[in-house]
Order: structure tokens, then sequence, then C-alpha cells
């Protein structure tokens, strides 16, 4: 296949969607089909089989659509008419739709989800700018939406250098958490010498709260390949990996048969698209070990070996997979490589802030009244995200804070709710803006339950391998713990800080590292809670049973007035 | 390092891919072990597919699995208990996973691990006395937006409470019960 087959086959296929008087979307990623999206679109298939309208409707299975509480969703394509999106399809209501809507042109009012609202209005879709649009099964789809054109221009057009150029001057930074410049890593890596080199995309996505990713493979696998391809040839290698995580299956099938359907087309393979590059992409699939998405890690975990990491440096840039020079990049990281040479770097620095460009996707969850997956330019504030986009608090809660960037990142408190979303100003407040989960919280989440609810995934996530981290997140843990059910005395509280500052200086990775910042965001902004349980014995949340007695080891006099919440205690111990 | 990647293997002919204990399912495992042309690599695709075939990887297996990639039982055994998706022990019938991830813990998963563990007296990652039921967490699902979820089976079920769970595992074990015990 060459460029020119390429835009053929585009072609071809929007002459074919077009062919059909309308189209319906079914959402078919996770949170809708355990809704009962499967249901649904049999639904429809077998009333569009009844009516026989077969040859001017189509269904079709697509990736994320976004508003996932309100799944399962289905989108109307009408010729001529604007796009309509219904919420809580079922199975009478999907009969209902081919009836009145697809039949008739009156659409059904009571499922209908109005796109005017801020959900949508407030997104900008990069990433995910497919994804809910197309079958994420089919290549043709993928292409006629302008798919792997950005790969052929690159091929064409570009030198690998200029590639990293581009990639340099468009300001994009890794979207896995710590927010290195992806142009300088690809320029480390196509400068670094080395008789092979490797791409890693890397999609093992534990943080609990987050999964942009696995929807972006689900979804769009092309797009993820497409970005890695074009990273294979502007580093200089021929073989890439995707490492998926264990708990995604339906994202590893997709992308073994879109991996397959683009080396069927030459699209992946040798002599891809007529010119010299040739590029392999296999999936490893992970097997459930959040350490597994640190780099050095995940490194050694594609080579079949325990998941544990090595002291950085050499970084994997110079020495990565089987010692060669080896390219890691997030899964969304690669997502947004092809729009950027499609659109060029100016187009994608016009969006976003000055230090953080373009959009970022994260997993709305928690206590807002419409959860799900969203794409917004960077700079956004906190507040639109919560109130705008999520629709504020449900029940009459009021917020409380937000969680950003999983165990490794912290609490953002009421008061910063105006502050832009970007990576210096979360880092600043001392969160990080992670692979993007976000949880909402209100008045009736204990700060320090969900402290020690991180805890203890650190404590058992850690590899083991060295012992700040190890022992250190074991000792938090019971020290949180302690805090919970009431039996921690001040003395306590102090010793967590000491450790909170311990492991994260002394720690080999990055999840050792980053694991106490749930406890220093926590307590920092939400000290009186840890206080209250201690010297008060009580739960401002009301969640802590708070039912163990302290063993204190000082006189009962002391004990009687710490029971009473006598501030003077910890004073008169140390 | 015993794991470097080695030159390309010939696949061994001495056994003929055969397991001596004739069980079909090892035919599998030989299968990945080609496709992967018995590099030592490949280690955890082939206890992947060990897991899926035998349902848990009891020792005989890691043996095996450590013999045909020319690997030693520890290094295997290594791997296998590193990675949480590996199970050393067989699960029972039926199993339900509850998701703990913070979605799901904010909106009060801990209640239904502790009502599984009130009514089938098993702590998570255990399974009952009768091999009827396993109960285990989970990291994180990512279906989020429907929390709290647990998997009964392979299928995601949202917006679960204590009862509901409950009822559901109830009939799930009451409907399962006059069918003759497998195995």
């Amino acid at each position: 296949m060459n460029r020119a087959d390429l835009e053929n086959m585009a072609q071809r296929e929007q002459e074919r969607q077009q062919g059909f008087r309308c189209r319906l979307l079914c959402c078919a990623s996770t949170p809708c089909l355990s809704s009962g999206g499967t249901a649904v679109a049999d639904a429809l298939q077998d009333e569009i089989a009844r009516r026989e309208l077969n040859a001017e409707v189509q269904v079709v299975s697509t990736g994320c659509m976004g508003p996932c509480s309100r799944g399962p969703v289905v989108t109307v394509q009408r010729q001529g008419e604007p796009d309509l999106l219904y919420e809580n399809v079922t199975p009478d209501a999907a009969r209902r739709i081919v009836q009145q809507h697809v039949q008739g042109g009156e659409p059904v009012q009571e499922h209908l989800l109005p796109l005017d609202i801020p959900f949508f209005t407030k997104q900008h879709k990069v990433v995910l700018s497919n994804s809910g649009l197309i079958d994420p099964e089919r290549l043709e789809d993928y292409v006629a939406r302008g798919g792997y054109s950005a790969l052929a221009f690159a091929l064409r057009e570009m030198t690998p250098e200029e590639v990293c150029a581009e990639i340099i001057r468009s300001g994009l930074r890794g979207r896995g958490g710590a927010g290195y410049p992806t142009g300088l890593k690809w320029d480390l890596v196509r400068k670094a010498p080395g008789a092979r080199k490797f791409v890693v995309a890397n999609g093992d996505e534990g943080d609990p709260g987050a999964y942009m990713d696995r929807t972006l493979m689900e979804s769009d696998p092309h797009r993820v390949l497409e970005g890695m391809a074009i990273a294979g040839y502007a580093v200089g290698a021929e073989q890439g990996y995707i490492y998926v995580r264990g708990e995604y299956p339906i994202a590893a099938k997709r992308l073994e048969r879109a991996i397959r359907a683009a080396e069927r087309r030459g699209l992946l393979g040798s002599r891809i698209l007529d010119s010299n590059f040739n590029f392999r992409i296999d999936v490893r699939i992970g097997a459930g070990a959040f350490v597994c998405g640190e780099e050095t890690a995940l490194m050694a975990s594609i080579m079949g070996r325990r998941g544990q990491p090595v002291p950085r440096p050499p970084y994997p840039a110079q020495r990565g997979l089987w010692g060669m020079p080896t390219l890691i990049n997030n899964v969304e990281t690669l997502g947004n490589v092809a729009p950027i040479i499609t659109h060029g770097a100016d187009w994608f620095a016009g969006i976003g802030t000055e230090k953080s460009k373009g959009t970022k996707i994260f997993a709305l969850a928690g206590k807002v009244a419409t959860t799900g997956l969203i794409e917004v330019p960077m700079g956004i504030t906190l507040r639109e995200i919560v109130f705008d986009i999520g629709g504020g608090i449900p029940d009459g809660g009021t917020f409380k804070a937000a969680q950003t960037g999983g165990p490794s990142g912290g609490c953002i408190p009421a008061q910063f709710l105006d502050t832009p979303v970007d990576y210096e100003s979360l880092r600043a407040l001392g969160s990080i803006m992670g692979s993007g989960g976000l949880i909402v919280m209100d008045d009736r989440s204990c700060m320090v339950d969900v402290a020690k609810f991180f805890m203890e995934f650190c404590m058992d996530e850690s590899c083991g391998k060295c012992v700040p981290c190890r022992v250190g997140t074991v000792e938090m843990y019971e020290l949180l713990r302690r805090i919970t059910d009431g039996s921690a005395t001040p003395a306590d509280l102090a010793t967590l800080e000491e450790l909170c500052v311990m492991v994260q200086e002394t720690s080999l990775c990055g999840l050792g590292q980053s694991a106490p910042n749930p406890v220093l965001s926590t307590l920092r902004y939400f000290r009186d809670e840890y206080e209250a349980h201690i010297r008060e014995r009580r739960c401002p949340a009301g969640v802590c049973s708070l039912d163990q007695v302290p063993v204190l080891e000082w006189p009962d006099r002391l004990h009687a007035q710490a029971l009473a919440g006598n501030g003077s205690i910890s004073g008169e111990v140390n | 390092m015993a794991a470097r990647p080695t030159a390309k293997r010939s696949p061994r002919r001495d056994d003929g891919g055969e397991h001596p204990s004739g069980d079909p399912r090892f035919k599998l495992i030989d299968r990945t072990l080609k496709r992967f042309q018995y590099q030592q690599d490949a280690l955890i695709e082939v206890l992947h597919t060990a897991q899926e075939a035998f349902g848990f990887l009891e020792e005989d297996l890691l043996i095996y699995v450590a013999r045909q990639l020319k690997l030693p039982l520890s290094w295997v055994y290594g791997v296998a208990t590193f990675y949480h998706f590996f199970s050393l022990k067989p699960q029972g019938e039926h199993t339900c996973i509850v998701c703990m991830g913070t979605a799901c813990y904010v909106k009060r998963a801990a209640e239904i691990v502790a009502s599984l563990q009130a009514e089938f007296g098993v702590e998570p990652g255990q399974t009952t006395p009768d091999g009827k039921l396993s109960v285990a967490t989970a990291r994180c699902l990512g279906s989020c937006g429907l929390a709290p979820v647990i998997v009964v089976d392979g299928e995601v079920l949202g917006r679960e409470t204590p009862e509901t769970t409950l009822s559901r595992l109830k009939a799930l074990l009451d409907t399962s019960q006059p069918e003759p015990m497998a195995g």
C-alpha cells in the first residue's frame, strides 16, 4: 500500500458510510457494556432487521463517548441532520428509537441527552477525536477519518530529525504523570548509539480511578499504533511493544486485531507505505503489578522477569530493553502524535497554557453528578471540571477535595477550585497531574481514611526491592490504621510525618518516592481531621469507627486528659 | 544474566511437544512456547496461557514451564508469585471480585467486602471450604462511572450495594446446587 492507496481507501469508506441514510453508533466500551450495552445493540439490530432497514441503516459498535454514568449511550447520525445522543438506553427504548426516530424522524425525547450542555461544550477533543465515532475493530473507519495520513506524511516529507523537532516545538509533555518534554526524550533516543532501538507504549494504567489509557486503546487502537510507528521512525526503532494491563482484556484483544489489520495492509511491518521503514509492534500483557507502570520495572516485565525497578541513570533512552536505547511513552502521549503531525506544532501549541500545551484526558469519578471520560484543554480550572462538566455534587453534598494522580498524587481542597489545571499548578499544590484520575470527594469522605486507602495500596504494590518502600509503607499504613481506629497518640502523628519525608527521599523508584504524597497533602490541608481523630477521638466525616482505645505509655492522669481532648498533652509527653 | 534474549532456539524434538501425562491442555502451553520460539523472555506470556488452560498454576505446571524454557524453577516461581494475576491455588466454582479502586472505595465498596465476609466467612483472596465461591478484590477495573463495581463470573456489574451483591450471589450459588460437582 502507498499513499495514494491510503487516500483511495479513505474515500471508498467515506462513500460507503454516506450510502447509509442513518447510522446508529452504540457505545461498546466496558462501562456501557456492563450497564447493558450488548442488549441495546442487539435490540437495535433486531428491530432494523424486522423493519427491513438493513440497506439504509447501519449499526456500529464504537468506543467510549464520554458520559459513562449515563450509559448505555447511543448516537444517531441521520444524513443532513445534527447528531443526537441518547442516554440510559434500554432495549425497549432502542426499539422505539428505530421506530420513532430512524423511521419517523421524530426524536425520542425522554432519553435525549442534549449536546449543548457544558459536559460537551467545555471539552476539546484531540486525542479522543475519533472515540465514539468509529468502529475500533475496523481499520477502514480509522482511515476514513484521516488515519495513517500523519504516518504517510512523516515517512515521505520529513526526516527523523524534523519529526523530533516538530514534537519539541509542539510542547507536548508526557501524559503519564511526570510531564517530561516528549520531543526531548525522542531526540535523546534518536541520538543514542545502539544497534537496535525499541519503542514502548506504556498501557499499564495501575492508578485506581483512572481509565483514560484503557479507553483510548479500546476506542481507537490504531491511533496509538500510528503514534508508535511515527515514534519508531523518528528515533530509528524497528520494534515496538505495547504493554497492556492484564485487567484490560478487551483493549489487548482490539490492539492485537488492529496490529494484524494494519500489517495486512502494509501500514505496519516491512516497508511501510512503500518506504524503507520497517516497524513491528507486539502486545505484551501485564500480570497485575502497579509497579510495572514505572519505566524500568515495565521493561523488566517485558523481558519476562519480576517487575522490579533498577536505579536510573542510565535512563532507558540510553540503556533500556536488552541494553538498547528505548523510548517509553504513555499511551495517551502517543495518541497526541498523529494530530500534531497532521495539524502542525503551532496548532497544538495554541491549545493549553504557556508551559502545558494541548489537552488532557481525565477520568472524572467519585461524588459528581455526571461521571465519565473528559478531554479538556490544559489550564481549565478545577471548578469548571467539577461543577460545569461534572454537574456538581449530587445529593446536596458539598465539595471537599479532588484527588488527582492516584496513589502518587494528592488532594486539592475547595479553596483551590479556581486553580488552572496544569503540571506546575498542581505540583505547587502538592498533587500531580498523574495519568489523569480525578476523584471528587464530598463532606462524607474522611481524608485520613482516604490516605490510609492509598497507603494500603502502596504497601500491597511495593515490589519489595528497596527497604524504605517495603518497610516504610507498612509502617505508615500501620500508623494510619491506628489513627482511624482510634488507638493513635500524638507521637504517632510526628512519626508519620518523619516517615513520609524519609520514604520520599530514600526510595528507589517512583512508587516509593511518591507513596507519601497522599498523606502529605491531606496533612497539609486537612490536619484538623488527623487531630480530631487523635485528640478528640472522633471522625468529622463519620466514616471511621474509632473503637480501639489508645495504648499509652504514660501515666493514667495524662491518659484521662488525652481522652478528654486536652490539647496540652503532646507538650508534656514530648 | 539468564534472561537475556538468546539466539533463536531450535524447538526440541525429544518429546514431540507431547506432555507425558497426555493432558491435552499442555498442548496449549506448547503452542505458546513454540510461538515465542522457547525464548526465556516469553515466560509471562507462557504463564498466562498456562493459567488460562488450568485455572491456576500448580507446582507441576511451573516445573514444566521452567524445564521448557530452561530457566531455574526458583526464577519461574519468583515471577509467578510476584504478579497478582497468577494464582497458585485452585479457584472456586464461582468468583466474585469486588473493585477497590478509589471511586469504588469512596462509594463504600468496603461494606460489600465486609458483608461477603460475614455471609460466607471468606476473606478476600480465599475460597469457601466447599469450593463454591472465591472472593477477591481488584485494584481498579476502570468502570469508575458505575462505582461500586463487582465482577461475578466475568460479568461486570455496577452500582452495587451489599444487599444486591448478597442476593445475587445467593441466587447464583443456589442454582448451581443441584448440578453434580465437577471433578
